[in-house]
């Protein structure tokens, strides 16, 4: 595979899983059944871990270790030949799993479109219209201080 | 000195069937469940992930429930569960100048780009106890408005491109970041340690310790050049994928902290930084952390240490309140051998006084 394939590969998976690991379960589960989702297999089991957060001195300086957060991974092979990797936030397994599972088809040269306009696209639109929301209410909370001008008199 | 003892099974059994049965409280009452705490107590929640160090509102909730509401036994009980989870490796450092902002403010620059943005805040609230949340109280839908681009940079960010503040230290190549966790503390101690153990520090002692650097015990004069909270986007890098994977989003609150201004004969003078970071909405303890994180530096940035916040192995041995309450509870362990000693030793002394000045030893009670 060429640099810039493995590239755009590399950027087509990520942006799915940035959709999917914000995403509910039932909500991935339920857009699955859409596709005709070939025979698979576990290659990891689901498993729960630990990831430390980090972040940095000052928001933009060094790393420094902040507290740890749950987090759940698993892998799944397609018949194919295919294997998806899933990672979430969490100690839900399922969910872990089916990341894995959309991941691999991700990467299925015959099913990426239909994960596309059938798993990714309605499941990011859901998550953008909740943020849009949330938005509008911090929006409205916006203020305009004002240091008051001495008068006259 | 504790020295085990035996005995009690039965009366240990009991009591934890009674404590049981406390925690559930009057059974004609309903059950919290975890998702009420989650949502209802979502502060609280908040500081047991930040203290606890893990982020996992579920078990947080779970954390209190089990503690009656006890937040350091609930600290306790994340900390202990997190030593039964193998650890995958570390995020790559959270961006929080990418926050997806829910609430920012700045106290040093009213027109700040982005704008000031309250969000659900006590602020400005008139602290009177409200009889309406009694019971059944349904609050109004919030109030929307057109949310602009969120461009929201950090007020650090634009102080810096005038050089009036100073930078935040660069990222050695190939440093490894310090983990207490991992190894135990031994001091001095760099500051990404010290920021690890202030943000699982207990809240009340770092808010202790920065208010005493405003009453003037190593003073540093302090604004609250910014504050936020909102949700940042987690990324690991994971071997087998060969990329960083995203996570999901975790609710983060940053203090940066502008202070007392600095130079020398090379160097202009700028203003110095604290810095606060804490899991969900913590904003006392965020700010806290800042001050402290800046009273630490005073070895750093030359400055005379005379008080307690300034001293950092005072305040990293301290900070811990999992360490702290379990050295200051295990008094209530039996401790009878030990007693037992000092008993004798005290009965000894009593009678080689008795004997020097000859008087009579007291009868004693107990004997």
């Amino acid at each position: 595979m060429a640099a810039g394939d493995r590239d755009s590969n590399q950027a087509r998976r990520k942006a799915a899983m940035a959709v999917l690991a914000q995403a509910d379960t039932r909500e991935i589960a339920k857009c699955l059944q859409s596709i005709a989702v070939p025979a698979h297999e576990d290659l990891r089991e689901p498993e729960n871990g630990l990831i430390m957060l980090r972040g940095r001195i000052g928001g933009d300086g060094a790393p420094f270790n902040l507290g740890e957060a749950t987090v759940s991974r698993a892998a799944v092979r397609l018949s194919t030949g295919e294997v998806g990797l899933g990672y979430a936030l969490g100690r839900d397994r399922e969910k872990a799993r089916l990341i894995a599972l959309c991941d691999a088809l991700v990467q299925s040269e015959r099913l990426c479109d239909s994960v596309e306009t059938l798993i990714i696209a309605p499941l990011r639109a859901d998550i953008l219209a909740k943020r849009r929301h949330k938005a509008a209410q911090t929006a409205a909370t916006k203020v305009d201080f004002y240091t008051m001008v001495r008068g006259e008199g | 000195m504790y020295v085990a003892v035996k005995g009690g099974e039965r009366a240990i059994e009991n009591a934890h069937r009674l404590l049981a049965h406390e925690r559930r409280g009057e059974r004609s009452v309903p059950e919290l469940a975890l998702e009420q705490i989650a949502q209802q107590l979502g502060l609280a929640v908040d500081r047991v992930m930040t203290e606890g160090s893990l982020y996992d509102r579920e078990l947080a909730a779970l954390a209190i429930k089990q503690a009656r509401g006890d937040m350091i036994e609930a600290i306790f009980l994340m900390r202990a569960f997190r030593a039964t989870l193998p650890r995958f490796g570390s995020s790559e450092p959270v961006d929080t100048g990418a926050m997806q902002i829910h609430r920012r403010i700045s106290s040093t620059f009213k027109d700040i780009p982005g704008g000031q943005i309250l969000g659900p805040t006590f602020d400005y609230t008139h602290r009177l106890l409200d009889a309406q949340l009694a019971d059944g109280f349904v609050p109004e839908e919030p109030a929307t408005a057109e949310a602009a681009a969120p461009a929201t940079p950090r007020v650090t960010d634009f102080l810096g491109r005038d050089g009036l503040i100073e930078r935040s230290p660069g990222a050695e190549p190939d440093a490894a970041v310090g983990d207490l966790t991992r190894e135990p503390l031994s001091f001095p101690a760099e500051r990404d340690l010290r920021l690890q153990n202030l943000a699982r520090g207990d809240e009340g002692f770092l808010l202790a310790l920065g208010y005493s650097s405003q009453r003037g015990y190593g003073r540093n004069h302090p604004f609250a050049g910014e504050i936020r909270f909102g949700e940042v986007e987690v990324e690991f890098f994971a071997e087998d994928a060969g990329f960083a994977v995203p996570l999901g989003s975790i609710a983060l609150t940053e203090c940066q902290m502008v202070n007392q201004f600095k130079g020398s004969a090379t160097e202009a003078p700028c203003f110095t930084r604290g810095y606060g970071l804490a899991f969900g909405q913590s904003e006392r303890k965020a700010m806290s952390m800042a001050l402290v994180d800046r009273a630490l530096r005073a070895r750093e940035l030359g400055e005379e240490i005379t008080a307690a916040v300034q001293d950092e192995e005072f305040v990293m041995s301290h900070s811990d309140n999992v360490q702290a309450t379990g050295f200051v509870e295990h008094l209530k362990l039996p401790h009878y051998v030990d007693f037992q000693s000092e008993l004798g030793l005290l009965r000894k002394l009593r009678k080689e006084f008795a004997d020097a000045n000859d008087v009579e030893p007291l009868q004693e009670a107990a004997e």
